[in-house]
């Protein structure tokens, strides 16, 4: 049995690793964990493999001559670490005295690892006491230790974040806007055909004009005047119906467009909106702008106007060759000849153009960024002189700009010259072989004529065919740019079939082994934490501890990377974001006001409250008397444009915010940071309204202000290092103490200072 | 030369630092203050806990001994390999392949979007894969025809 299990366990082994380890381990050894690392330990790229199995941990290095083999015996006592460090993990084996071994892999092979440490350590439990120790019966992820439904089922968590490579046939992805107007589209194109089909026949009708009439009278014979009148109301007819169509469908197609356009901006937005903080935090703001106005308006252009006039061409010019083809062979194929050229050309330079519109796209979000960095930041940029230096680069990020328009218009200019260039080719060619068909008596001079006018038109529209490959690919840089966002998922996404939450709320928290990483650094490791419900919790530590990330944890702004955050015992990755979040009232340093009345802001997480709520709200937040104080009370406008409010006046407009969703989950962070002691008491006692019977986190530099707090947390980089009420930490002298004793000292200095400084005035 | 302060691994494999005071400080990390501006100057001993311990203007400064353990210590922990040439990229859309050549060996990421490369001054630019590993691209206009024609289309 133990060699069919091994014999499967290696068949899991990589390809190219298989033979040489399967000479390596014994018939009767099993490989309970390998992996593959991509490091060595002097962290350059090479393929290791690393195995455990019941008796021996194996690890191969690749080196000139093939694979190289070291084997460890497993002993009782033996550690297997592992972390990671700016996107490489380590995994180290030590025994109690020393470092035995150290593998290391960038990580794309942190699930296998930390597998492999799980198996490790299971094994080596088994070593030391003889048995296993109590597994857990619920099947986990074993990255983010989601309780999974069946073992080595794919976590859907983690498994999100694999994607597919983008098509990049941009434009036609955007019939998912253009789907519910496709009768109206079918209309216009069919009105485009008809349009098409009537400017086609004023040349048509020239050819009899010569034939009949003009020539046979320059041979001597009279004009014929009712086959004249005849033929120019036809020529005014043709007119006459080519332009009533031309406006119907020109008009019609335009409608469309626009509605296409703003389906698409609206869906890009509200995509956007459902997106996480962290697709936020690392984009920014001025590129976003632009990709939702600018480029989805391009767009909006371009089907509006460039594609109706393409469709138009391309039917033109199918049409024309069909009725020269008719009318005179030979001369037909004379002039289509440039045809296939003018079409390999516009092939050609079409590749050049895209990347290129592309690239100025980007260029032009540089410039948007350098605005939206520095507008906002006028005041830092004021206060340090830097006017100048700001302005220096804008310019340079418009030279930038420039360069790169610079370097396409080289391409692009040079494209439509030579475009006319052979159609005035082409035209000469038509002329010379009409002119030796007619000298041969092949074809009338009425044919010529109606050739060299059809020829006319056919050239002018290839020429605008040309023009529009500009227009086609900056409407599908666009595009492309606008699906980035429409593709992006979510990093928090919305569960599959959310779990109700029970109503009403207990409000238990239970923060179970939870980490989280941003980016390559580890912000949170290890962390467990019950809250009952209508706790208050005050997290203290260093800024940097992780504290606000916590926060933003439970929020769900962000997904935790390990284990689980449960509200009342559901994970909350599987509640419904917006039933969860109804639950959340936050309160932040820096409070934001939206533009808009101040009882707007007030109910903006509810906004059918009635006005005695908002009024009632606006009271326990103690913001009601300043209101009124307004010249237009509740009613006075606030937020950008709006009425300036002082720092603690806004964060009481906040608090009314989130006392009116009456929320079962309160998170203070750093509510009271911003303003001066006395508007502080002025919010604490609001606060102190908030919080009463509600579960609350409560972040707080200042630690006085969390003296309400039932138990205090302290974080130290990423970990819960201490918890207890403020008496007990303080009798524990650890970590708790010395942020209180420091914070004491700087208290008592100021006193000092203050004395000094009065003593002073009194002398004086 | 002789320094205030003296270096060594222990038998965990950690560096270990005493300084002048006698003090012994296990689990030491050496960082490079500006590994991309200056790599050399600047380097910084932290004790586990995140405290400065030494401050080294010049590497140049320290002894022989000493820099050797510096050097080992940042080699096994800093981790940014320099991208010296692009192979080749599956797909000039992102997410996207990249095969590259490094100063690290040959390998390849994947990238999830235009914005994971970051530009730090005209010629320096920063490419961070999807697992958060980051690659320097320390100055454009020195890498070859191929690669540059090929980020080009990324930048």
């Amino acid at each position: 049995m133990n060699a069919s299990l091994s014999a499967n366990a290696n068949f899991m082994l990589p390809f190219e690793w298989k033979a040489s380890a399967s000479a390596q381990l014994s018939p009767q050894e099993n490989v309970l964990a390998w992996l593959e690392v991509d490091l060595d330990v002097q962290l350059q790229f090479a393929k290791g493999l690393l195995i455990v199995t019941e008796q021996r941990i194996l690890s191969a290095n690749t080196c000139a001559s093939g694979f190289e083999w070291q084997s460890w015996t497993l002993q009782s006592g033996w550690v297997m670490d592992h972390f990671d460090y700016a996107g490489v993990g380590t995994l180290s084996l030590r025994s109690s005295s020393e470092q035995i071994a150290v593998w290391r892999f960038t990580l794309n092979h942190n699930v296998l690892a930390m597998r492999l440490q799980e198996a490790f350590a299971a094994r080596l439990e088994v070593i030391t006491h003889g048995r296993a120790l109590q597994s857990s019966l619920t099947a986990r992820c074993p990255q983010c230790k989601l309780p999974l439904e069946v073992e080595g089922d794919e976590c859907p968590v983690c498994n999100r974040e694999q994607h597919a490579p983008l098509s990049t046939w941009g434009l036609f992805r955007l019939w998912r806007f253009a789907h519910p107007y496709r009768w109206q589209l079918l209309a216009g194109f069919l009105l485009t055909l008809a349009s098409t089909a009537a400017t086609l026949v004023p040349p048509y009708l020239t050819m009899p004009l010569m034939d009949d009439v003009l020539i046979p009278f320059q041979n001597g014979q009279d004009i014929d005047h009712d086959l004249v009148a005849l033929y120019l109301g036809g020529l005014f007819a043709a007119a006459a119906l080519a332009w009533i169509l031309g406006w119907a469908k020109t008009y019609i197609l335009a409608l469309v467009s626009e509605r296409i356009g703003a389906d698409l901006r609206t869906t890009a937005y509200e995509h956007l909106m459902r997106l996480s903080l962290e697709y936020f935090g690392g984009r920014r703001t001025g590129d976003l702008m632009n990709r939702i106005g600018a480029e989805t308006d391009r767009i909006n252009v371009f089907l509006s106007v460039h594609l109706l006039d393409f469709a138009t061409d391309i039917l033109m010019i199918l049409m024309t060759a069909v009725i020269l083809l008719s009318i005179d062979i030979r001369l037909a194929a004379a002039t289509l000849l440039p045809l296939p050229f003018i079409i390999w050309l516009i092939h050609v330079v079409r590749d050049k153009l895209r990347t290129g519109f592309e690239k100025i796209d980007r260029v032009w979000s540089e410039l948007t960024n350098v605005l939206s960095d520095t507008i906002p930041g006028i005041r830092v940029v004021k206060a340090f002189a830097q006017e100048r230096r700001e302005a220096n680069r804008f310019r340079d990020a418009n030279k930038h700009n420039m360069a790169v328009n610079d370097r396409i218009n080289f391409v692009w200019s040079l494209f439509s010259p030579t475009v006319t260039l052979m159609t005035e080719i082409g035209l000469l060619v038509v002329w010379g072989f009409g002119i030796w068909l007619v000298s041969h008596h092949q074809i009338t001079v009425g044919v010529l004529t109606a050739f060299l006018a059809y020829i006319g038109r056919f050239y002018t529209r290839l020429d605008s065919m040309s023009r529009i490959v500009s227009q086609t690919q900056k409407a599908a840089a666009g595009a492309k740019r606008i699906f980035e966002i429409l593709d992006h998922v979510s990093s928090v996404p919305e569960a599959t079939h959310p779990q109700k939450l029970p109503t009403p709320l207990e409000g238990r928290i239970d923060i179970q082994d939870v980490g989280f990483r941003y980016g390559n650094r580890a912000v949170i490791r290890g962390l467990n934490l019950a809250i009952q419900p209508g706790e208050m919790i005050g997290l203290v530590g260093q800024s940097g501890s992780g504290k606000s990330t916590l926060v933003n944890l439970i929020c769900r702004f962000y997904d935790i990377s390990e284990g689980a955050i449960k509200v009342d015992g559901i994970d909350i990755r599987n509640i419904a974001m917006s039933d969860f979040r109804s639950h959340i009232g936050l309160v932040l340093q820096e409070p934001y006001l939206f533009f808009g009345t101040i009882a707007d802001n007030i109910a903006y997480g509810k906004p059918n409250a009635s006005r005695q709520d908002i009024v009632a709200a606006a009271r326990a937040a103690h913001a009601h008397e300043f209101i009124l104080r307004l010249p237009q009370g509740y009613d006075s406008l606030v937020g950008e444009r709006g009425q300036g409010l002082s720092g603690g006046e806004r964060q009481r407009v906040s608090i009314a915010r989130a006392l009116l969703i009456n929320p079962r989950i309160l998170i203070l962070d750093e509510a009271t940071a911003s303003v001066d002691t006395e508007t502080e008491q002025e919010i604490q006692k609001a606060l102190d309204n908030l919080v009463q019977g509600r579960t609350t986190i409560a972040i707080a530099h200042r630690l006085s202000t969390l003296h309400k707090a039932d138990r205090l947390v302290v974080l130290e980089q990423g970990e819960l290092v201490e918890e207890g009420d403020h008496d007990t930490l303080m009798a524990k002298q650890g970590a708790y103490w010395r942020l209180y004793e420091a914070q004491a000292k700087n208290a008592e200095a100021d006193r000092v200072k203050l004395g000094e400084v009065s003593r002073k005035e009194d002398i004086v | 030369m002789s320094d205030a302060f003296s270096l060594s691994f222990n038998a965990l494999g950690q560096l270990a630092v005493r300084l002048a005071d006698g003090s012994l400080h296990e689990e030491a990390v050496v960082v490079r203050a500006f590994p991309i501006a200056e790599p050399d100057l600047s380097i910084s001993i932290l004790s586990a806990e995140g405290k400065e311990l030494i401050w080294i203007d010049d590497l140049a400064a320290v002894s022989d001994v000493d820099r050797q353990v510096i050097e080992r210590a940042l080699q096994m922990r800093e981790f940014m390999p320099e991208i010296l040439r692009l192979d080749g990229v599956n797909s000039f859309s992102t997410p996207s392949t990249w095969r590259v050549q490094t100063n690290r060996g040959p390998t390849e990421f994947v990238l999830k979007g235009e914005e994971d490369i970051k530009r730090l001054s005209i010629n320096t630019l920063i490419v961070a894969d999807a697992h958060g590993v980051q690659f320097l691209i320390r100055d454009l206009p020195a890498l070859d025809r191929h690669t540059r024609k090929l980020l080009d289309r990324f930048l």
